[in-house]
């Protein structure tokens, strides 16, 4: 047994931290430093520029753009990544279509998609839930019917992650209902510009706009746009629920979050003194960071296996679950530092506005943080759905 | 020993669920939140026709007179019905500090109207660096021939944008966290060196940073007895603490409600998504949350009145059982009703968010634990 990382990946881990460091847009920095709300432009900027480094997408195999990195610099690229708090890797066209496109779509397909998912000039959203069909998703209903060379698309779906940015949606759609459900779903590719779709804002209670309703009426797809063969939908789809599964887990991140909490905890009083010296915070905050220690381990543990060859099997679901717990374990202690001042919303100043906000900078926007991070353990299968595949897959239960 | 209501008190809670039901449904509050008021006065005056607004006080005040009870009961509708006006800050906490503290003077000028819903008062207790101890008072206020000038600086006063008059902690001597040396003073929201940055918070309240700039004020400001401010404070504040952990088991109720019923009918999986034991055992698990919180709830109402210890007590207790299971039962509201216990459209999140505010709301859980144990 041996933890250390090598005199190369140290050699790495130098080189990729000069390069954000120097690459790394001090606006976009500032921006996403502040907690506000998110902007389309800034993730095309950085995405951009790790395009043209290219290392947009170190999981792709090398013949489509990827990097041919180990899963010890891909790991090594997250980490440093994640503590220069630089926006994350929108996931949609990058760590979904694009491994289901390289690996089950054409010639043609590949030619014709990959290019704009690698240089972000195409953005992508995922078609996946419907009002009816959240975690059994394989009960959807949204209608694809064969007519001549294309396709007619009817029905729904919901939670669409940015569809308002998005030019084209990958699609889960029924192509057969005659069929155990399973084996009926086909995946659609289609330009949101179509006629016959409207998106609806949904707006979350922390007052964001990042979900959407997508309706189709009559949305003719050419059938060119299927991929792979009608009926074989839930493969591909399964397939890329493991992809969106990994890197879930933001040791990354959740670090910086806790260090951001340090600073907070240090500069916030309580009875005159910082809060960091308040036995109970402390208490918390250092559990807090060995449940993050743990999980470190468990993903590295994961990633070894990985190198040698072996897939990240169920086990990922204890990534999704204990990243996710301690994703809004944070941000309930940031709310728990903000005090009074997290009461303030200073909805405005979040959106970009010159608006100064109520209170300390650092807990402006703790709350609607908090309001938000809850949404981690809902999508991207719920932590009760993760539970069920451990229980099953892993416990034989 | 007896938890039952009198009928008196059973008339009272029929006429408070009534109006929730009737006169503020879920719309008519998400148009009051979006309004730039942030309250109704129309509903706040039928508040004081509908005697709501008299309640705690002293009948030869012109009040009817109630016990916590009474109050209990108004919050915890309130809670169900997620209430935005100012009956907090107005009736408990101001209205205690003027009925334990106020000259005569004062309550024949201010009660009256106040109880009418023609006046609100808000308080400002907290300041930028206080955090939850009431004692730790930078805001000075200096005598000057016959009154005084304040000057310092008051966060988060709730209900301070649509208040008339705001009664304030001020330190007349003593270090920042003495005890000793706290002075409340009853002053109006217009006067001159007053100012106001007003916004909206979280759960849909109104609040206001509150700069006091050189305010000269009367001796006749004074609430209580110079330099006695605190204990008075603290008896209102804890009031106002049972209060809220009322409003937060209505709040609760209704989540679990919701929640219930809303396993019961999403299907997943061909089933009712409450037919999986573990959705099961998580309701359970909220229904006792409430249940417990309930519990001491009514407790921490029903010790108001005794000996400061034992009332301080009975509120930390309280405060540490209704934040432990607000925080459990909104996070489960949400996430059992799935993505759309996110959205802002459903009342789920409102509920959460509430919750969320109220566990902070007079010392959060840490502080009212480090209070009983202390
Ligand atoms: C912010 C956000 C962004 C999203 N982005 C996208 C997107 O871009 N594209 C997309 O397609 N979808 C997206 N989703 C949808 C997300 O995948 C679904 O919300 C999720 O699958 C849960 O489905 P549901 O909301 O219908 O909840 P339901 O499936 O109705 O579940 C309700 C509750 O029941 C529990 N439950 C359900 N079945 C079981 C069971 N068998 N055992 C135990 N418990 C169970 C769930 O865990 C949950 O707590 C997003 C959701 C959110 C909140």
């Amino acid at each position: 047994m041996d933890l250390s990382f090598s005199a190369e990946d140290l050699a790495f881990q130098r080189e990729v931290r000069a390069f954000v460091a120097e690459n790394y847009p001090a606006d976009i920095k500032a921006h996403f430093d502040a907690g506000l709300e998110p902007r389309k432009a800034d993730f095309v900027r950085w995405q951009k520029i790790l395009f043209e480094k290219g290392w947009v997408a170190p999981a792709w195999p090398q013949q489509y753009g990827g990097t041919g990195w180990t899963p010890t610099q891909r790991y090594i690229f997250q980490e440093e990544l994640g503590a220069a708090n630089t926006p994350g890797i929108i996931p949609f066209g990058l760590s979904m279509v694009g491994p289901v496109i390289y690996t089950f779509g054409s010639e043609e397909q590949k030619k014709r998609f990959l290019p704009g998912i690698l240089s972000s000039d195409v953005w992508w959203c995922q078609g996946y839930s419907e009002p009816g069909s959240g975690s059994d998703l394989a009960s959807l209903k949204t209608k694809a019917v064969r007519q001549g060379d294309k396709y007619i698309v009817n029905g729904s779906k919901t939670w669409t992650t940015m569809a308002q940015w998005a030019d084209w949606i990958f699609c889960l759609v029924r192509t057969d209902s005659s069929v155990k459900q399973q084996e009926g779903i086909s995946f659609l590719l289609f330009d949101m510009k179509s006629p016959g779709i409207t998106v609806r804002p949904i707006i979350t209670m922390d007052g964001g706009h990042e979900v959407n309703e997508c309706f189709f009426d009559n949305v003719e797809v050419p059938a060119e746009n299927l991929i792979g063969q009608e009926g074989q939908g839930w493969t591909y789809a399964k397939f890329l629920l493991g992809h969106e599964r990994s890197g879930i887990a933001a040791v990354a991140r959740s670090k910086r979050g806790i260090a951001k909490l340090k600073q907070i905890a240090n500069a916030e009083l309580s009875d005159g003194r910082p809060l960091i010296e308040d036995q109970d915070y402390r208490r918390k905050l250092a559990e807090l960071e060995i449940d993050l220690t743990a999980l470190e381990y468990t993903e590295l543990r994961t990633l070894a296996r990985e190198s040698q060859g072996k897939g990240p099997g169920p086990e990922s679901s204890i990534l999704k679950i204990k990243g996710t717990e301690i994703q809004q374990a944070i941000t309930e202690l940031a709310v728990e530092a903000a005090g009074y001042y997290g009461f303030a919303f200073n909805h405005r100043a979040m959106n970009g506005s010159n608006e100064p906000v109520v209170g300390p900078a650092a807990t402006a926007f703790a709350a609607p943080a908090y309001f938000n991070m809850r949404k981690t353990s809902i999508y991207g299968g719920s932590n009760e759905i993760q539970k069920n595949i451990i229980a099953k897959m892993v416990l034989g239960l | 020993m007896d938890f039952n209501y009198s009928d008196e008190q059973k008339l009272l809670i029929d006429s408070v669920e009534r109006f929730i039901q009737d006169d503020y449904g879920f719309d008519t509050r998400r148009a009051i939140l979006k309004s730039d008021e942030g309250f109704r006065r129309d509903l706040w005056q039928k508040f004081g026709e509908l005697g709501w607004l008299a309640v705690p006080f002293a009948e030869e005040d012109g009040g009817l007179g109630g016990t916590p009870v009474e109050t209990m009961i108004i919050m915890e509708s309130f809670g169900r019905g997620l209430v935005v006006e100012p009956y907090l800050s107005t009736v408990v906490l101001a209205g205690g500090l003027l009925r334990a503290g106020g000259t005569p003077a004062q309550r024949e000028t201010v009660l009256p109207d106040l109880m009418a819903g023609g006046l609100i008062v808000a308080v400002g207790y907290a300041e930028p660096t206080s955090r939850f101890n009431l004692a730790d008072v930078s805001t000075t206020a200096t005598a000057t021939g016959g009154g005084y000038v304040l000057k310092g600086r008051k966060s988060v006063v709730l209900h301070g944008p649509m208040a008339d008059k705001v009664i304030v902690s001020a330190r007349t001597s003593g270090g920042q966290r003495d005890e000793a040396g706290i002075t409340l003073f009853l002053v109006d929201a217009g006067a001159a060196g007053v100012t106001r940055q007003d916004y909206p918070t979280v759960d849909g309240l109104r609040a206001s940073e509150l700069v006091l700039d050189g305010v000269a004020v009367g001796a006749d400001a004074v609430v209580g007895e110079v330099g006695s401010g605190f204990l008075l404070l603290e008896k209102a504040v804890d009031e106002a603490t049972a209060a809220i952990c009322a409003e937060a088991v209505g709040a609760m109720e209704v989540l679990h409600k919701a929640t219930l019923e809303y396993a019961r009918t999403r299907v997943q999986f061909g089933q009712p998504i409450g037919r999986f034991q573990v959705i099961q055992h998580r309701l359970v698990d909220m229904y006792i949350a409430y249940e417990q919180a309930k519990s001491l709830a009514i407790m921490a109402n029903l010790k108001l009145d005794a000996p400061r210890e034992e009332r301080r007590r009975a509120v930390s207790a309280a405060k540490v059982q209704i934040g432990k299971s607000a925080r459990f039962v909104g996070q489960q509201a949400v996430q059992l009703h799935g993505g759309m216990g996110m959205t802002d459209e459903l009342n789920v999140g409102h509920y959460f968010k509430r919750l969320t505010m109220i566990e902070t709301l007079f010392g959060n859980t840490d502080y009212h634990l480090k209070r009983y144990a202390a």
